[in-house]
């Protein structure tokens, strides 16, 4: 044995380049063949992948197909919506169901009212939640264990709608702004979140310097604190600013005053209760009731597009804050 | 400010006023929280007792009559009870049953796919029916359901007359239930998602070594992963069995699936807000409380003993 390879290291050092040649060919045939092996999947996962694709397309198809047909009824003739013969594209493209949605004060009131509630309100929501996770999220806080006991108790035991009902009449809030604004002010869920967020993010040695340079909390809060937390700020603002959005029972409960109604409770009305008497108000003389009766689905359509495509416009683009949000939860959780 | 607290340190070590002090500040940041759950919480809380009144407005809590149990055996004894329980109780298992799986699959499923725009898109569209509001929701399924909709339309294609799904009661659990997972199906896949990219890559190449397919790695070691998440979700969704989407399920409810539709919160909304028995409701809406509350703590027992971990 080893008297043949000592032979065959000489022979290897007088010869040459032609053996030289055969490793280099086995070598380059042996990666050629890793590659392969390495992007072919055998049969059994190609049929797996397959059907995983094949899954995939039809989640895909099952939800996105109402979203499309929804938005082409909103500007399909009526006649081919109800008789079934518009299935996915628009026909007979018709913009008087947008016509008489953008002519109706109604809805121009209540997008309004919506717009209000949901600034107003999210504003409240942040300056609430925000401070209170952070002072939660101090470990030094003294009395942050009974705290976090007090506000967490209400996630599992509350009184009920009968009492925070006559809570709400006996202070006077019934048909005010109020009403809508504060009863969901404090969001026990999204204090945690973000207090989660505040423990895992913010170093401790930085809270400790600042307390050691003499700076108080609130000049600690709004000078580092707040810059530092600018993405949970922002998620914080997303989560209930599509709440506020889209709310609409305390509106129910609260509100018996039409005009203060926000865009979700003319919606109930109109897609719901499928009500139309305060539809087509400012059109009507020119409108035959036939005709009214077959725009009153295609405006149902209509308003649907109108009241959802500013969340759904912006939702792309935000959608990793969204996730982040979620996921900021789901660590504690 | 700083210097005196600092000196108080030293002159009573561990007081609870040197406590304090040195945690005003933040007192005054968790003020607003701690008014509005007093206010907007503990005291519902304690408008409970009207549960246990013949509860009238202008006399207030104090002054008026106590009638201990009465309303609650009320509740038991009268003819809408089973009915309520049953619907309550299904809605809840029919829920679990279709609904609870369908994130898990489809979480899978995205983690098999290749990374790309094709993934990238169906998950953007599956997450997006969650922001589209309940109220809109509702709207599309009604305009989808009636004989003349979409559902109705394409059944028509394979030769199936229409029906009209929205007026027979028999329907409305599968209509609660169904579109419930066209909405959330995507979204809760979020939360498994971040699970299966903790998953340890030298798992599945020293699994692709050993020969396991795709499907094996996807039961033996995707599945094992997601595991945790997997348990406490489900423990937590028995936990609440006896609360219903009630925002949905009041917005889906007509005269007509009333006997399917029924359950404790919109009963107590019916009774309470529409029908102005103060007392009778909030004794019903307590009774659902303290079971939910029960259950919860039943519930969270169960999800540390078996998974190690719960929400408390």
């Amino acid at each position: 044995m080893v008297e043949h390879s000592k032979l065959d290291a000489r022979k290897k050092l007088t010869i040459d380049a032609v053996q030289q040649q055969k490793v280099n060919e086995v070598v380059a045939e042996v990666q050629a063949r890793k590659k392969t092996w390495k992007i072919q999947e055998s049969k059994g996962d190609k049929v797996f992948l397959f059907f995983i694709y094949v899954y995939l397309v039809l989640a895909l198809i099952v939800t996105l197909y109402p979203l499309i047909f929804v938005l082409s009824a909103s500007i399909s003739e009526p006649h081919y919506v109800a008789s079934g013969q518009m299935v996915l594209w628009p026909m007979g493209v018709t913009w008087e169901g947008y016509q008489l949605i953008f002519n109706n004060s109604d809805i121009w009131r209540g997008y309004g009212n919506t717009i209000i509630y949901t600034v107003l309100g999210t504003l409240v929501n942040l300056v609430v939640t925000i401070p209170a996770a952070y002072a939660l999220s101090r470990p030094e806080f003294y009395g942050k264990k009974v705290f976090m006991i007090f506000i967490m108790i209400t996630m599992f035991f509350g009184g009920g709608i009968i009492p925070t009902f006559i809570l709400i009449q006996n202070l006077g809030m019934r048909d005010t702004i109020w009403a809508i604004i504060l009863p969901g002010a404090t969001a026990v869920w999204h204090i945690l979140v973000t207090r989660a967020f505040f423990a895992s993010n913010i170093p401790r040695e930085m809270e400790e310097a600042a307390i050691m340079d003499g700076c108080n909390d609130f000049v600690m809060f709004i000078k580092i604190i707040l810059p530092l937390s600018m993405p949970i700020i922002a998620v914080m603002a997303l989560f209930f600013g599509v709440a506020n959005w889209n709310s609409w029972f305390p509106a129910l409960i609260f509100l018996r005053d039409r005009s203060m109604w926000p865009l979700q409770m003319i919606l109930r009305e109109l897609l719901v209760q499928q009500n139309m008497h305060s539809m087509p108000e400012g059109a009507d003389a020119a409108i035959a009731a036939h005709r009214r009766q077959q725009l009153a689905q295609v405006i149902r359509y209509g308003v649907m597009v109108v009241s959802t495509v500013p969340i759904i416009m912006v939702y792309p683009f935000l959608q990793k804050y969204f996730v982040k949000g979620v996921l900021i939860g789901s660590v504690k959780g | 400010m700083e210097s005196t607290v600092e000196f108080e340190n030293f002159k009573k070590k561990g007081s609870f006023i040197r406590n304090v002090k040195k945690s005003s500040q933040l007192y005054a940041f968790i003020f607003l929280a701690f008014l509005s759950v007093f206010v907007f919480a503990y005291i519902p809380m304690y408008g409970i007792l009207m549960g246990f009144q013949n509860f009238s407005a202008p006399r207030g809590i104090w002054g008026s009559e106590w009638v201990g149990f009465r309303h609650f055996e009320a509740f038991f004894n009268s003819h809408f009870f089973w009915q309520i329980m049953r619907n309550t109780i299904f809605l809840s298992l029919y829920q679990i049953v279709a609904a609870f799986p369908m994130p898990i699959i489809l979480a899978l499923a995205f983690n098999e796919a290749k990374d790309g725009f094709f993934k990238k898109f169906t998950q953007t569209v599956t997450y997006a029916p969650h922001f589209i509001s309940i109220v809109v929701m509702t709207g599309m399924i009604i305009s989808f359901l009636t004989p003349e909709g979409l559902i109705n339309n394409l059944l028509g294609i394979v030769g199936i007359s229409p029906t009209n799904f929205l007026s027979l009661p028999g329907w409305f659990p599968s209509v609660y239930v169904w579109s419930g997972i066209w909405q959330s199906t995507g979204w809760g896949t979020v939360i498994y998602l971040a699970a299966l990219a903790g998953v340890d890559p030298t798992l599945h190449e020293a699994a692709i070594v050993d020969g396991a397919s795709r499907m094996k790695r996807m039961w033996h070691i995707n599945l094992p992963a997601i595991k945790p998440t997997i348990v406490v979700l489900l423990i937590l969704s028995f936990g609440s069995i006896m609360t219903n989407g009630f925002e949905r399920i009041i917005l889906l409810q007509t005269p007509l699936n009333l006997t399917t539709s029924r359950v404790i919160s919109t009963y107590v909304f019916e009774v309470g807000i529409e029908g102005g028995r103060f007392s009778f409701a909030t004794a019903v809406g307590l009774f659902n409380s303290v079971i939910n509350a029960g259950l919860l703590i039943v519930v969270n027992y169960i999800s540390k003993k078996v998974s190690g971990s719960g929400l408390w």
